[in-house]
């Protein structure tokens, strides 16, 4: 660890699409795409609890898919589409996801809701439709310690109800 | 905030030419596709390396012929598990695959990925700093095995959920080496050693693997972890299973997760050939093909109750493949 | 539903109570929903002030060591560290408990576990910091480490771990009596002694603990990740050596507590003395590993109990022994010890009580409150003894306990002021909704029953004082109203229960009601997110300034009709004749500026004698629970099937969150019966990251049936207990309940792991005990009981 910090740093320039809007960027080519997000881009709505894969606090959807963005690195993703929790309401209209988690108390402390919000509308943009199993496996990456997943579920199915 | 040592990127456009820069660069660097196994071990330390050959020219590709089906390394897990010709022909694999890890993983993880992933340890698969307060293991920086510190071997497990089923189906490995492509059967792609555990050579790129079809055959994967998704298999077994009626013609078992190379049970294979199903045969073949299994105490739960778990899993692998009923009602991750 | 709306209230969930509670009952969305679903809600590691630096910390790695010497010149040389400091620099011992201020913010003389702080580094990247702690050189002399209780119980080889308490590695003992126990068990038909163990496990918040600091004018200012912003700010305060008033602290936005980050912690200060050197801002966030060296968690606790009862199930006495792992530090320890031997008689009726409590130090992370705060495991280990002594008289479990149910208004042998109660109910629910009764027999499958009772909030403040324990201010300008509180809104919703509060007496609707909360400078002080206080304290102190202001408007109004003040509604957002914004320049007018306050003292009703401020509460909650599963004797893999509870909160202020805390509290409940454990292996924990601790997926939850009760409770803002904790307790004996019911083997040890059940089964079959649990309870030299004399049985 000592030795590492007198290597030299490589940076590397690249445009990433996040929400919509490409963003030319200087970066260091080891970082995560969590850690450009958060500190790069001030977006700081993707939370991360281990920085190892093992909660799914980080997820973003890459093309439509959940990612872990703490596991990713912004060389590998140019040409792809990223979205973060802040690109998931339209304007200042809120996603159904997001409103049926405000109304069934799907977020307690909030901290992996951005992660579930994500991974759940990746769910119903494929599945419209889903079961309550359905919903339990696409969510099954993804963390909680607040809820017990109920009211978690409760709200995946009221936004697929409301958005057929 | 855990972070990844200082690296450089770099972006061959085909395996021959990331061959060449593995072999240019020597130990300093190692090859990327997937990232999901690599990034966190980077994070706490597990390598030592500068850069990285980023494999993103990898084929993604599954293609089905009448007689085996190819697919491509950069494929990933969860294009695989999903898979309508996978799920048809070779059930074993696309469950296997589906079951690795938990879904934003496997959207990232690859096929080629998950055959070469690392063995583990859980004293090696620790941050830096636990591992120096431990004392470093003969994995890594350190002169002897924690988990059997009189041997003079590395006990490391092998725990990919692909490459037992990629065995039982007869798979190959493609590799692209700097000076040209070979061939291996996936089964001697791994090595019985915790820390050298692949036998390809270190400039060598997995490009593919290719599953052999056999008429009649039917294959299934049954995976024992603690929780429903995330975990690493404890136990795991592959079955692949050709069938004349209820007679077995051939039946391929291997098991993941209870040594530091994918397992064959060749002689629980040997003693199915010819024999009709049966609750009996069955429980019979699970018994031996659980007997070489010898889990250690470096993975998750009582490695008795794991090793007792072996012939459970195979048993459910094995009505599964070879029954229409399936396995009992205990409850393991992909039943 | 559009950013900052007035939320619809939803006609489908029939939760509406209470009469003429316009807002109290309803299940509205929580005030800070929008923020939370948006990713817009700042968290401690979320800010990034330009010229921050980042820091790092060097831990001990080793269990047990003499400190020699700390070299930090190569860490300082790195290119971009701005400041390194160890103990030299923060030499003055803090702690939550004023009996046990053990801890120091970096450790220069000793270290106690594998993961105490020794030296930070404030660099300008965290991979710089992280470098240089690892460039830092300490010397040590290696000491034996004490990794058990047993160990601890005996003589050191080496050194104590600690210079106080004794004799060995014991940090405190508790030995009370209430009535005659002696004479209880000589009266009982069947007396039955058990032993049991619960294992410790931690709380695992998503967000790892984070603090910022900055040193601005001479004064600190600190955001945390912590559930005691107040508790945070003593301790800054003593360490630091400024006064109170140079040193503000704010509560983050919070990624979930259950208890975890109730104490002041070392990183909270080494930022505040890191931003004091370089007059930059200091952020440190802990690596996962970290978090789990930072710990608190609930106590590894063996257990012994000892009842007596008469043929018709009815208890004569009862003798409960703890022995708890208390890790290396004293943390909540003391209050914990108390807690393992307070609440068996909130539920039971138990005429003659001796309880004998026994924490002693390890070399492991220090212990502390996890959700329900020594309370689950005398909870586990009473309601599957009291199954077995049912058992032993021929007695159905249930049954048994039902008999020995508490009453409302009473008082325990112990002192404990009883109120309302609602168990009777709560097992009526979830007997019915269950079937637990009618329940057809299938092999491997199995129910089971356990209830529970805890807190509203402890009747005594962690240091010794007089002062209200929450206080809030409503200020009204403009029609807009803002309330001030203390209070720490860690996600189970207290920003939404002042605002619910404050709504209902001024006639408006939550979201109308702008929150300050959890800011030393800016509110007045509230104890804080822990013993599930928040609301009944602030709530009753909402309750009290909200009326006061009310009573403002109304004048005000009414003197501007003519009519009398009595006559005056204040709902939907009119007072009287007038809208709200109307009759607040009124009443501006009349009055000046528009403030009010309110504040809340529990009442003084703890026992007269040492040791009785651990247990009163000014009102208790209970549950009762029934856990369905279906457990496979060849492998002990064990599914759960459903779970219903039933709590009594008095009242629900909002039901959706009180359903969001019952559900959560058996999430985790259920985490801790089946699979977490926190556990050590030659003197490292065994698995400190979330891969192999496991906490349970979306896939390993069943699902929960809620059935909330409400009593009334005669000191409860509108009636209200709590709900965040109780729900946790009867969960674990409840599924080690049904594994008997399922196998027929005793789970007396959680986690109950497949290879326990395995384990029990193998002696079944060979005719020993069917059981898997500790063999026996060791001796411990406890002193002698102090006799106390019971309240008048009638009181």
């Amino acid at each position: 660890m000592k030795r590492e910090v007198s290597r030299d740093v490589e940076r590397v320039v690249l445009t990433l699409d996040v929400n919509g809007e490409k963003r030319d960027l200087l970066v260091p080519s080891h970082k995560t795409l969590l850690e450009v997000l958060r500190e790069d881009m001030q977006l700081t709505g993707t939370k991360h609890g281990c920085e190892l894969g093992e909660c799914g606090t980080c997820t973003v959807l890459v093309d439509g898919k959940p990612h872990l963005s703490c596991l990713v690195l912004p060389i590998q993703l140019e040409g792809r589409s990223i979205t973060t929790i802040e690109g998931m309401a339209h304007g200042s209209e809120l996603h159904p996801l997001q409103v049926a988690f405000a109304e069934l108390g799907a977020a307690q402390c909030g901290y992996c809701t951005p992660g579930i919000l994500l991974s759940a509308r990746s769910l119903l943009e494929e599945n419209p439709r889903p079961s309550r199993d359905e919903i339990r496996e696409a969510l099954a990456g993804n963390l909680c310690r607040c809820t017990g997943y109920i009211k978690i579920l409760e709200a995946v199915e009221l936004a697929a109800g409301r958005m057929l | 905030m855990l972070r990844l040592p200082r690296l450089k990127y770099l972006r061959p456009k085909t395996a021959r030419d990331a061959a060449r820069m593995a072999t240019e660069l020597g130990p300093r660097a190692m090859f990327v596709a997937g990232g999901t196994d690599l990034f966190p071990k980077l994070k706490r330390r597990q390598f030592d390396i500068d850069t990285l050959i980023g494999l993103d020219f990898l084929s993604r590709a599954i293609r089905n012929g009448s007689d085996e089906c190819s697919i491509g390394a950069g494929a990933t897990l969860a294009t695989a598990s999903r898979d309508g010709h996978l799920n048809a022909r070779y059930a074993g694999y696309a469950q296997a695959a589906g079951l690795v890890s938990s879904p934003p993983l496997r959207n990232a993880g690859t096929i080629g990925g998950n055959l070469c992933v690392d063995t583990r340890c859980n004293y090696y698969d620790m941050t830096y700093e636990w591992r120096k307060a431990a004392g470093f293991c003969l994995k890594k920086d350190g002169d002897i095995c924690l988990v059997a510190p009189s041997s003079p071997r590395c006990w490391a497990v092998s725990s990919s959920d692909t490459a037992p089923m990629a065995i039982a189906l007869d798979g190959v490995a493609i590799l692209a080496g700097p000076d040209g492509d070979r061939e291996l059967p996936v089964r001697d792609l791994y090595r019985d050693d915790g820390i050298d555990y692949l036998a390809k050579q270190p400039s060598e790129v997995l490009t593919g693997v290719r599953l052999r079809a056999v008429a009649k055959t039917r294959s299934a994967y049954v995976k024992l972890r603690r929780r429903g998704s995330i975990d690493f298999p404890i136990a795991g077994a592959a079955v692949a299973a050709e069938l004349d009626g209820d007679t077995v013609v051939r039946c391929r078992i291997v098991l993941s997760a209870v040594a530091s190379h994918p397992l064959e049970a060749t002689a629980a294979e040997d003693f199915l050939k010819g024999r009709t199903i049966s609750t009996d045969t069955i429980r019979e073949a699970a018994e031996m093909a659980a007997k070489p299994a010898k889990p250690l105490d470096n993975a998750d739960l009582s490695h008795f109750w794991r090793k007792r778990m072996v012939r459970v899993v195979v048993e459910q692998a094995l009505a599964q493949a070879t029954t229409s009923t399936g396995g009992s009602v205990v409850k393991l991750s992909g039943l | 539903m559009r950013e900052s709306p007035h939320p619809a209230l939803r006609a489908d969930l029939p939760r509406e109570r209470g009469g003429e509670l316009r807002v109290v009952g309803k299940a509205l969305p929580k005030v800070d929903s929008a923020a939370k679903v948006t990713g817009r809600a700042i968290y401690a590691d979320d800010m990034l002030p330009a010229r921050t630096l980042h820091c790092r910390i060097l831990r001990s790695p080793h269990p047990h060591a003499r400190i020699l010497s700390i070299d930090t010149s190569a860490a300082r040389r790195i290119p971009g560290v701005q400041a390194v400091i160890t103990g030299i620099d923060l030499p003055i011992k803090f702690g939550i408990l004023p009996v046990t201020q053990d801890e120091r913010a970096l450790e220069h003389e000793k270290v106690r576990y594998v993961g105490d702080p020794i030296a930070a580094v404030a660099a300008t990247d965290e991979e710089i910091a992280a470098a240089a702690c690892d460039a830092i050189e300490v010397e040590y002399q290696v000491l034996d480490p004490v990794m058990s209780i047993e160990a601890a119980l005996a003589e050191p080889k080496d050194e104590r771990i600690q210079d106080y308490g004794g004799p060995n590695n014991v940090h405190k003992f508790v030995a009370l009596e209430f009535g005659d126990v002696d004479d209880g068990f000589a009266r009982a038909d069947k007396v039955r002694e058990d032993v049991f163990f619960f294992q410790g496990n931690t709380h695992l918040p998503m967000e790892q603990h984070s603090a910022i600091a900055t040193y601005v004018d001479g004064r600190v200012t600190l955001w945390s990740s912590t559930q005691v912003v107040h508790y945070v700010h003593r301790a800054l305060s003593k360490v630091l050596e400024l006064p109170m008033h140079r040193i503000r602290v704010i509560g983050a936005a919070h990624g979930g507590g259950f208890g975890g980050k109730t104490d002041p912690f070392a990183h909270e200060i080494i930022v505040s003395k890191l931003a004091m050197l370089t007059g930059r801002p200091v952020k440190c966030t802990l690596t996962r590993e970290e978090v789990f060296y930072a710990h608190r968690g609930r106590h590894p606790v063996l257990m012994w109990v000892r009842t007596g009862a008469t043929k018709d199930g009815r208890i004569t006495a009862m003798h409960f022994r703890s022995a708890l792992d208390g890790g290396a530090y004293g943390s909540y320890g003391v209050a914990s010890t108390f807690y393992t031997g307070a609440l068996q008689t909130v539920t039971y009726d138990i005429p003659a009580y001796r309880f004998e409590g026994c924490r002693v130090f390890t070399n492991k992370p220090p212990c502390g409150p996890k959700r329900g705060h020594g309370t689950p495991q005398p909870r586990f280990a009473l309601e599957v003894h009291l199954e077995k002594l049912a058992g032993d008289l021929g007695l159905d479990g249930v049954e048994l306990k039902r008999r020995n149910f508490v009453r409302p208004n009473t008082r325990t042998v112990n002192w404990l002021r009883v109120t309302s109660c609602g168990l009777e109910e709560c097992t009526e629910r979830v007997m019915e909704a269950s079937g637990y009764r009618t329940r057809a027999r299938r092999p491997g499958h199995g129910m089971g029953f356990a209830i529970s009772s805890y807190l509203s909030g402890a009747g005594t403040a962690i240091y010794w004082n007089d002062m209200p324990h929450s206080e809030v201010q409503i200020k009204v300008d403009r029609g807009g109203v803002t309330v001030y509180c203390g209070a720490m809104d860690i996600g189970q919703g207290s920003d939404s229960v002042l605002a619910t509060i404050v709504a209902e007496e001024l006639g408006l609707q939550p979201s109308d009601i702008r929150l300050v909360t959890a800011d030393t400078d800016t509110t007045p002080i509230d104890l804080g997110s822990y013993s599930s206080r928040v609301t009944f304290m602030a709530g009753n102190a909402a309750l009290e300034a909200g009326r006061k202001m009310r009573a403002m408007l109304v004048e005000a109004a009414a003197a501007k009709m003519g009519r009398d003040a009595a006559s005056v509604s204040v709902t939907d957002g009119r007072v009287g004749d007038f809208t709200f914004e109307e009759a607040s320049v009124l009443a501006e007018a009349r009055f000046g500026t528009l403030t009010s306050a309110g504040s809340y003292t529990p009442p003084k009703i703890a026992g007269p004698y040492k040791g009785s401020g651990v247990g009163p509460s000014p009102a208790y909650s209970y549950s009762a629970c029934v856990v369905d599963l279906d457990a496979d004797a060849r492998t002990g893999l064990v599914n759960v099937n459903k779970i219903w509870i039933a709590h009594d909160v008095g009242r629900a202020i909002n039901p959706l969150l009180v359903e969001g805390q019952v559900e959560g509290s058996v999430y985790m409940g259920l985490g801790e019966a089946l699979m977490e454990e926190q556990v050590f292996r030659n003197g490292l924990h065994k698995w400190p990251s979330m891969l192999e601790y496991k906490s349970p997926t979306f896939l390993d939850m069943p699902d929960v049936e809620t059935f909330i009760v409400e009593t009334l409770d005669p000191e409860g803002p509108y009636g209200a207990k709590e709900a965040g904790q109780g729900p946790l307790l009867p969960v674990p004996p409840a599924v080690s309940l049904a594994l008997h019911d399922a196998l027929g083997v005793w789970i007396d040890e959680i986690p109950a792991t497949p290879e326990k059940i395995v384990e029990a089964l193998r002696r079944k079959d060979k005719g020993e005990p069917p059981r898997y649990g500790p063999a026996h309870f060791p001796a411990i030299a406890y002193p002698p009981v102090i006799k106390v004399q019971p309240p008048p049985r009638d009181s």
